[in-house]
């Protein structure tokens, strides 16, 4: 890290690669992410049968829960960090999660603000008589 | 650092890099198409046609099963990605096969549950909902079918081949196949059946 790298040396790893050095600890990782998924999951699971959250919370949080465990996915079983070796892995994941972000939310307000603004089924059914 | 550096001075080591980024940058192109069947369904899950809503439709207990056969076989993918990488071919070997019958059991559960929903009258041609769900579902049922083809395929060429620069780079590509359709399922078990049931 103290000293530059020429850019045709600059180090890089493929995703789902550990970054080198770090080969010892490959188990335990794994080891690690499968815990912290497993629990986010079963925390997920739990609350969805009602009685602890107040009910009109409960998807936001299931949310928040699902996004926790699919960052757990990445960094532990494909390996997508932020380090310095990882970089191009990391901006093609950011550019894929605007897309994404962009299709679902775009999505949901387009179509909700139709509906909203839709006359009920029977006085469409009268105006075209 | 210089290990890594070092590491690169190889031709195969770029070649692996260069090969999973592509298949990197292919499956966020995967995501992105499910995130449409995400929103199509979300859109479209209250419009059930005066049939079944989602709370009467779905059995937790079955996609709980399912979930965990998913998270544990993503679990052994990972183990079977280090055994390769340590040319251990026993490890390979029985990771891989405990990760195709995790896979397996999932898809025979979604099958089970597909056909107990045809049979109630709740089938994809029943209401946009329905419509909306089976694409969704099914088509991450139709990703995981073609991964187990995959991963019996990479069993096999490490049986007659044994780990060769290819056939690692190929179990590269496999275990981040695998491990990203885990990730849509954690998607897809919150927002159709969790948020579907949820109180």
């Amino acid at each position: 890290m103290s000293k530059l790298i020429p850019a045709d040396k600059a180090a890089d790893v493929a995703p789902g690669d550990l970054p080198a050095g770090d080969n010892e600890s490959g188990v335990l990782g794994y080891v690690i992410g499968l815990v912290l998924a497993g629990g986010l999951t079963a925390v997920s699971f739990y609350i969805t049968r009602g009685g602890l959250f107040w009910p009109p919370s409960i998807p936001t949080a299931l949310i928040v829960l699902a996004i926790a465990q699919m960052g757990v996915h990445l960094v532990f079983f494909l390996h997508i960090t932020s380090g310095p070796d990882g970089t191009n892995n990391v901006l093609a994941l950011a550019f894929g999660i605007l897309i994404v972000f962009l299709i679902i939310a775009g999505s949901l307000w387009i179509m909700g603000n139709l509906d909203h603004n839709m006359l009920p089924m029977d006085q469409i059914m009268k105006m075209q008589r | 650092m210089n290990a890594a550096v070092a590491a690169l001075s190889s031709v195969g080591e770029r070649r692996r890099i260069a090969v999973g980024y592509g298949f990197w940058v292919f499956l966020l192109s995967d995501i992105v198409m499910f995130s449409c069947f995400f929103a199509s369904y979300a859109v479209l899950v209250h419009a059930t046609n005066g049939g079944q809503q989602p709370r009467q439709l779905f059995d937790l207990d079955r996609v709980a099963i399912e979930t965990a056969c998913l998270l544990v076989s993503s679990f052994t993918c990972g183990l079977a990605s280090i055994a390769s990488g340590r040319r251990n071919a026993v490890l390979f070997h029985v990771s891989m096969a405990a990760t195709l019958v995790l896979g397996a059991t999932f898809l025979s559960l979604e099958l089970a549950e597909f056909m107990s929903m045809v049979a109630r009258n709740a089938g994809p041609t029943h209401s946009a909902f329905l419509s909306a769900f089976f694409a969704l579902v099914g088509c991450h049922g139709v990703h995981v079918a073609i991964g187990l083809l995959w991963l019996m395929t990479m069993m096999a060429q490490v049986y007659a081949k044994g780990f060769r620069d290819d056939v690692s780079r190929r179990i590269l590509c496999f275990t981040l196949f695998w491990h990203a359709l885990d990730i849509i399922w954690v998607a897809l078990f919150t927002v159709v059946y969790l948020i579907g049931v949820a109180p």
